[in-house]
């Protein structure tokens, strides 16, 4: 069989990645040009971890985006011939190479590698999105109350964290409970909080002024209903977003093991917030207590939130490699890097390289959203 | 009155999770599942509601808890279907394994944590304190499934010096290496973080300025007085580190098929082995809120603030 | 003449950051002879507290001496290795902090922290250093000296806390000790016991003295001698006589212009404000710094290349940076004052009577079992407000002046008593219960500049969400007009609109909020401190425009204050409040006058004048003001009570004493006879003015 060598692997991969590198560099450039004008995200640029962090994100983003260009091979296409072949050995029907070699079934790892990222980028930011909307709405009154509310639910978010994540998902992410209603009504659940904190932001702080208030409600109703069907009952009536049964497993699983974590910030820095004399003028001039949370507290947390998000969406990313490792949820033949990398790690022994694009596509993606995270919170202290 | 109310808060805690889990394994498709297993896979709809109607599954969710709690409570925790044993005949054994791992995960990260930690955050935007933090945002973002493969395919199969697998109950450098040292490192990075953010903030308080003035060098600055104060915090996170140790114990004793509590539990879930899942919840779930409230109590001993009131 | 302790020469420190090399002192010279007492005034930024940490060689890692010299006892303090900077600090150079509480090792016992000094300085035995931490304990005057070597900072009081680091610094004897701001962070009666033991310290032990303080008073309490800054520059340097009264910089004349003296009144001598704000360190103007804001700035003179110290002619040792020192009249009276007629209030708009306020507070949470404590933080609190009247609120924390105000808003409800506003009762009416006529009617002026804006929300948004509110304007277009013109109300350019907080200066925050209390058209406006936190030169600028608002729109005014100057100058009646009672009540006059309640007489004496004219009588208050948790029995005051000994009897332990109506509406909480209180003196008493310095003097009396 032939194959090519390292130096023509690593140019191969390089070229493939082409739409990448050149969204990088007009995304990049361009920000660097207007650093001064775009706030905490111009800011990003001046430090080393920060642009860093940025770009290894933004690769795997643009990565994700242009999957379909980019993977020369379709990702669960088996090529019985070129099982646990080394990187670099050339498919002789197409005669492109297989730039990572082939996994166990003789499928082309660097095309499930690319794959696979569009799996991850787009569950862990959404998942974390709805986790920080629950997080928010439960915790603003909280934190802002105090008393009785306060105690309820921080024993509720107490119990959810007491328990272990993965025994978590051994019960909760599993055929079995997928044939029960639970994954649907905890997806239910989960998805009316955004629509909740949406109309109520707009009702407080636009109440005064009838004609944008309503724009705004109709938009929320349009979009999040739209969504609400798409989502938890995949029905959506234009097609466009949807959810199998398992992603949807997975996704109010994930909502559920993360929201407690927001909740308890939220309610902290909602605690140490509502102290400001700010908050104090907005309440001798007799706004309602959720105009508060929502238009005085809440924009004013806004900094240790992005960059908990940012932490968060990296954490999600290992949960969901950990989901995959177990083989929970998701089928075998989903190009998702836990997956992967349970898949493939018995033959290391035979061929050490099988593991790799998977495990290090996972672990910088991790450590591109932790130096983001790290630069931002840098950059955010700097004010 | 306090501590009474926090051991209310603990119980109650323990009785609700266990009961989501008992409802969760006996939810209708698990016990079907259990039946098919139990029986042979090509029972009828019927065959299976009349064995699940006889071993006494029929009953409702509430009262079997009842009894499940009950025999707990007189320390019987029922028996395992996957190991045809006793539950209590299977688990001391399994934990037993997990404790010693533990224990060497402990050993070698906190250490290595603290002192990573206190040195980089010593002299905050130094040279060691760059590279270190580098070094432990690197490790946090390497989950034990990856890292475990990478040493695997370093130090297992490059190099050949160590063994991709480990068998339990064998305490040996060489067994015990991979496993401990795939945990370590992933743990090590979170408490260093924590460690350095609180040795930077304690480096540029005002008392430390107080010391430096009084004409104190500075290791006596950073041994006198900024580490106590400095370790308070991260104290917490270490505590709070055990029911994530829970999910790194279950990665590695799969990673390197090391048949201790973790390897049990999976075995138990994947095999619906209702009574085996309730006791390691119930193991787990104590684990987690004992150290809660052993964090509680040594905060407050190591913070005078809050000891003499 | 015996050798100088300290010699600067031409200093310059300089901040290194991203944004390049940003001076924070320049040509700073200043000398400190033995047993001297020199005083470092300035502003916020000005570079008085850099100068100290420049001395202590203490600069972090960005700051760094760019030229210039520092001499301490004849040795270069500049280029001394560390080893030897180790060896100086806490023997020879010591230093006393603004904020003790942070100053302090939360988690170390305070002996212990003590006995480090002669530990590490002179190898002393354990033993020794505990006797020696003792003496020093003894010798700042704490009480049981052995309970609080024990303690740890957190179970001590701010005071307290002061107390032991002077105690630290004092420990070996130094030949220098540095004061930044020691007593900022502390209520009136306390800052007069430290600066008391300051001064006897400095006498007891010879030790020479730097003391860095924004408060004009204090420098001349404690000090001989006093350098003014101004934007990183000395600008003015002298015996404290001297400048004092024959200051020779126009800045130093702007300060003593704009800090209400005793004598001043909001009618026929408002305070003197200086126009604009300190330049930004990068921004700093060619030639002379304070060019922008002087009155008598003259191109070609004042801005070109710099300006150095000049000797002013006749006297040594004073000198001055204003190159046109010798031309300007400086005994001629401020010009631009404008006199205004005396308001005549109108009638009653807010009137509380028998107000209380009791919070239920758990006891101990750890061990002390479920037990409720009651904290009366208001107790029979009776007063009345009219139309554009000021009525000042004056006491230390703890006294209950904020949960009052709370309860005027509505964010507190009574326990009991009636708040009327005109005819409805508002005291036990809670803020989401008011309507929004009455929740405009109340409104406040925060104390923090920093934190009573929403830094997330333009300045613009903030008010019209306020209007709003208040449902005043029917459109945005008419509410955006509203919001223009009340910019306009608080003298801020209408670009202000689209500015986010962080954007403006603390005294401009302090404008919007001001602005945004009187958006509303209240009836009364609570104003909480809302100077304390300004610069001196902004203070007197933001104080004049509350009041010329408060006059046009007829406003009554709540003043809650500590600063009994301020007070006096601009209120027409004084409440005196002391842990959650009112013990005095009366129109200004009445209360600045005698006879007094002991507390006022010894609040009026704690306050430092900046007036050399000024005799004071010497009262300084023992020990601290006890915890509402916890009041003492009898008279709230008694704890600390000069006057105790003059009341026959434990009565004063045993009653809590009525309110006493003396002459014309005055109020007196106390058990003192008549015959006491007719034969009190006065407190303050300014010197008649003699020949040559009455010529010059420069404060309108
Ligand atoms: S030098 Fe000119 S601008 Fe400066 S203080 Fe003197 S008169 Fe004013
Ligand atoms: S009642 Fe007694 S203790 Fe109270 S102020 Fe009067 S004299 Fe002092």
């Amino acid at each position: 069989m032939e194959t090519i060598g390292g130096f023509a692997i690593w140019f191969g991969v390089i070229g493939r990645f082409w739409p990448v590198w050149l969204g990088l560099a007009i995304i990049m450039g361009l920000s660097y040009a207007f650093k001064n004008r775009l706030g905490l995200y111009g800011q990003l640029y001046d430090s080393g971890v920060g642009i860093a962090g940025l770009a290894i994100v933004l690769f795997w983003i643009l990565t994700a985006m242009f999957a379909d260009s980019i993977a020369p091979f379709d990702p669960i296409e088996q090529f019985g011939l070129l099982k646990r072949k080394p990187p670099g050995v050339i498919e002789p029907g197409s005669g492109i190479p297989f730039f990572f070699g082939a996994d166990n079934l003789g499928r082309d790892l660097f095309s499930r590698m690319v794959q696979g990222s569009k799996f991850v980028l787009t569950i862990a930011p959404a998942a974390t999105l709805v986790a920080f909307m629950v997080g928010i709405t439960l915790g603003l009154p909280a934190g802002y109350f105090g008393g009785r509310i306060d105690t309820v639910l921080t024993f509720l978010a107490n119990l959810v964290l007491a328990f272990p994540v993965i025994l978590l998902f051994y019960l909760l992410v599993t055929p079995g409970v997928r044939e029960t209603p639970i994954p649907t009504t905890m997806a239910a659940v989960f998805f009316i909080f955004p629509v909740i904190m949406f109309a109520t932001l707009f009702k407080t702080g636009y109440g005064a002024r009838p004609v944008l208030f309503w724009t705004l409600m109709a938009f929320t109703a349009v979009i999040g209903g739209w969504l609400y069907l798409g989502l938890v009952f995949n029905r959506d009536p234009l097609g466009i977003v949807g959810l199998d049964p398992n992603e949807l497993n997975i996704f109010a699983a994930v909502v559920f093991a993360s929201s407690p974590g927001v909740f308890r910030i939220v309610r902290g820095l909602t605690m140490d917030i509502k102290t400001r004399d700010y908050v104090a003028a907005a309440q001798t001039r007799g706004e309602g207590p959720w105009y508060i949370m929502l238009w005085e507290v809440l924009p004013n947390a806004r900094g240790p939130l992005i960059v908990d998000g940012c932490l968060r969406i990296g954490y999600t990313t290992i949960l969901l490699g950990t989901l995959g490792f177990f083989g929970l949820g998701l089928s075998p033949e989903s190009p998702d890097w836990g997956s992967m990398i349970n898949q493939t790690r018995g033959f290391i022994r035979l061929v050490p390289t099988i593991v790799l694009p998977q495990t290090i596509a996972l672990a910088s993606l991790v450590l591109g959203l932790n130096l983001l995270a790290d630069g931002l919170r840098e950059q955010s202290l700097k004010d | 009155m306090f501590i009474l109310r926090r051991l209310g808060v603990m119980l109650l805690t323990m009785l609700t999770l266990t009961l989501i889990v008992f409802a969760l394994v006996n939810l209708e498709p698990n016990l079907k599942k259990l039946a098919l297993e139990q029986n042979n896979n090509r029972m009828t709809q019927e065959a299976v509601d009349s064995w699940l109607e006889q071993e006494g599954y029929k009953r409702p969710l509430l009262v079997r808890y009842g009894e499940w709690l009950g025999n707990s409570l007189k320390g019987d925790f029922g028996y395992s279907t996957r190991f045809r044993k006793p539950v209590n005949e299977v688990m001391p054994e399994r934990l037993g394994y997990t404790g010693i791992l533990a224990f060497w995960v402990m050993a070698t990260m906190v250490p290595g944590a603290l002192i990573i930690g206190v040195l980089a955050g010593m002299r905050e935007g130094s040279k060691t304190d760059r590279s270190l933090s580098v070094f432990s945002i690197a490790t946090t973002a390497t989950p034990e499934y990856v890292s475990g493969i990478l040493f695997t395919v370093v130090f297992a199969s490059w190099l050949g010096l160590l063994k991709g697998v480990s068998k339990a109950g064998d305490v040996s450098f060489e067994n015990f290496a991979l496993p401990v040292m795939t945990m370590s490192i992933y743990g090590m990075g979170y408490i260093a973080r924590m460690t350095r953010a609180s040795m930077a903030e304690v480096m540029t308080s005002q008392y430390i300025r107080t010391a430096r003035l009084k004409g104190m060098s500075f290791g006596a600055i950073v041994t006198k007085h900024a580490l106590r104060n400095a370790l308070i915090a991260p104290f917490t996170v270490i505590m709070l580190q055990f029911p994530w140790l829970l999910t790194g114990v279950v990665i590695v004793e799969k990673l390197f098929n090391y048949k201790g509590f973790g390897w049990l539990l999976v075995e138990a879930a994947d095999n619906n082995d209702i009574d085996l899942v309730l006791a390691c919840s119930l193991v787990s779930v104590a684990v987690v809120i004992v150290t809660q409230l052993l964090s509680d109590i040594g905060y407050a001993f190591l913070n005078p603030r809050i000891r003499v009131q | 003449m015996s050798e100088p302790i300290l010699e600067i020469e031409n200093l310059s420190i300089s901040f290194f950051t991203r944004a390049g090399e940003i001076p924070a002192v320049m040509d700073f010279s200043c000398t400190v002879m033995p047993g001297e007492a020199m005083g470092l005034v300035g502003e916020s930024g000005c570079g008085k507290s850099t100068v100290a940490l420049g001395i202590m060689r203490d600069l972090g890692n960005n700051g760094r001496i760019v030229g210039g010299s520092i001499r301490f006892k004849g040795r270069d303090l500049v280029n001394m290795s560390d080893a030897e900077l180790r060896h100086i600090r806490g023997s020879e150079l010591a230093m006393v902090y603004q904020e003790p509480m942070a100053s302090l090792n939360p988690a170390m016992r305070v002996n212990r922290q003590l006995m480090e000094v002669p530990m590490i300085h002179e190898g002393v035995s354990k033993g020794e250093a505990e006797a020696r931490a003792l003496e020093l304990l003894a010798a700042v005057k704490l009480p049981d000296p052995e309970r609080i070597a024990g303690a740890y900072p957190h179970q001590l009081s701010g005071g307290q806390q002061q107390r032991i680091i002077i105690a630290m610094a004092l420990l070996s004897k130094p030949a220098l000790l540095l004061l930044d701001e020691p007593t900022t962070a502390l209520d009136v009666t306390v800052e007069a016991g430290i600066v008391q033991l300051v001064r006897e310290l400095g006498e007891k032990f010879g030790t020479s003295m730097m003391f860095i303080s924004h408060n004009l008073g204090l420098i001349l309490e404690t000090c001989n001698r006093i350098t003014v800054m101004y934007s990183g520059e000395a600008v003015e340097a002298g015996t404290v006589k001297e400048v004092f009264d024959r200051m020779r910089h126009p800045y130093t004349q702007g300060l003593f212009r704009s800090i209400p003296l005793p004598g001043a009144d909001k009618n026929v001598h408002p305070l003197m404000t200086i126009r604009g704000q300190l330049p930004l360190p990068h921004e700093r103007p060619r030639g002379c710094n304070f060019g922008p804001r002087c009155d008598h700035f003259q191109a070609a003179i004042c801005d070109i290349g710099d300006l150095h110290m000049q000797p002013v002619a006749g006297e040594t040792g004073h000198e001055t940076r204003c190159a046109r020192s010798t031309e300007i009249d400086w005994a001629a009276p401020p010009t631009g004052l404008t006199v205004h007629e005396p308001v005549k209030p109108g009638e009653v708009v807010l009137s509380v009577d028998d107000l209380k306020k009791y919070y239920q507070v758990a006891g101990n949470s750890m061990f002390g079992g479920g037990e409720k404590r009651t904290v009366k933080a208001n107790e029979s609190i009776t007063l009345e407000a009219r139309e554009a009247e000021t009525l000042a609120i004056v006491g230390e924390s703890g006294c209950g002046k904020s949960t009052l105000a709370k309860i005027l808003l509505g964010l507190e409800t009574a326990t009991g008593g009636d708040v009327n506003l005109g005819t409805t009762e508002i005291g036990s009416v809670e803020i989401q219960d008011r309507d929004t006529r009455t929740v405009s009617s109340v409104q406040m002026v925060f104390q923090n500049p920093f934190d009573t804006l929403n830094p997330s929300h333009t300045v613009g948004a903030q008010i019209i969400r306020v209007l709003e509110q208040f449902h005043i304007g029917d459109s945005l277009e008419a509410r955006r007009k509203i919001m223009l013109e009340l910019l306009d109300l608080v003298k801020l350019p209408r670009e202000f609109e689209t500015r986010k907080p962080r954007q403006l200066s603390g005294g401009q925050k302090q404008r919007i909020g001001i602005a945004r209390a009187f958006a509303g058209r209240p009836r009364v406006v609570v104003a909480d401190e809302p100077v304390s936190a300004l610069d001196v030169s902004v203070q007197a600028a933001v104080t004049e425009l509350l009041m010329e608002i408060q006059r046009s729109s007829r406003t009554t005014m709540l003043f809650i204050s500590h600063d009994l100057s301020v007070v006096r100058y601009l209120s027409d009646r004084v409440l005196v409040m002391y842990l959650g009672h009112v013990v005095e009540y009366g129109t200004t006059d009445q209360v600045f006058a005698p006879p007094y309640h002991p507390y006022t007489e010894a609040l009026l004496a704690a306050i430092p004048i900046a007036d050399t004219k000024a005799r004071k009588k010497h009262i300084v208050l023992e020990g601290d003001i006890p915890s509402a948790m916890n009041p003492p029995s009898g008279c709230p005051f008694q704890t600390r009570c000069p006057r105790k000994h003059e009341v026959p009897g434990d009565r004063c332990e045993r009653e809590v004493p009525a309110m006493r109506k003396l002459a014309n509406g005055h109020q007196i909480k106390c058990h003192l006879s008549d015959a006491v209180l007719d034969s009190m003196e006065s407190v303050i008493s300014l010197s008649e003015p003699t020949g040559e310095a009455a010529a010059e003097q420069p404060i309108p009396s």
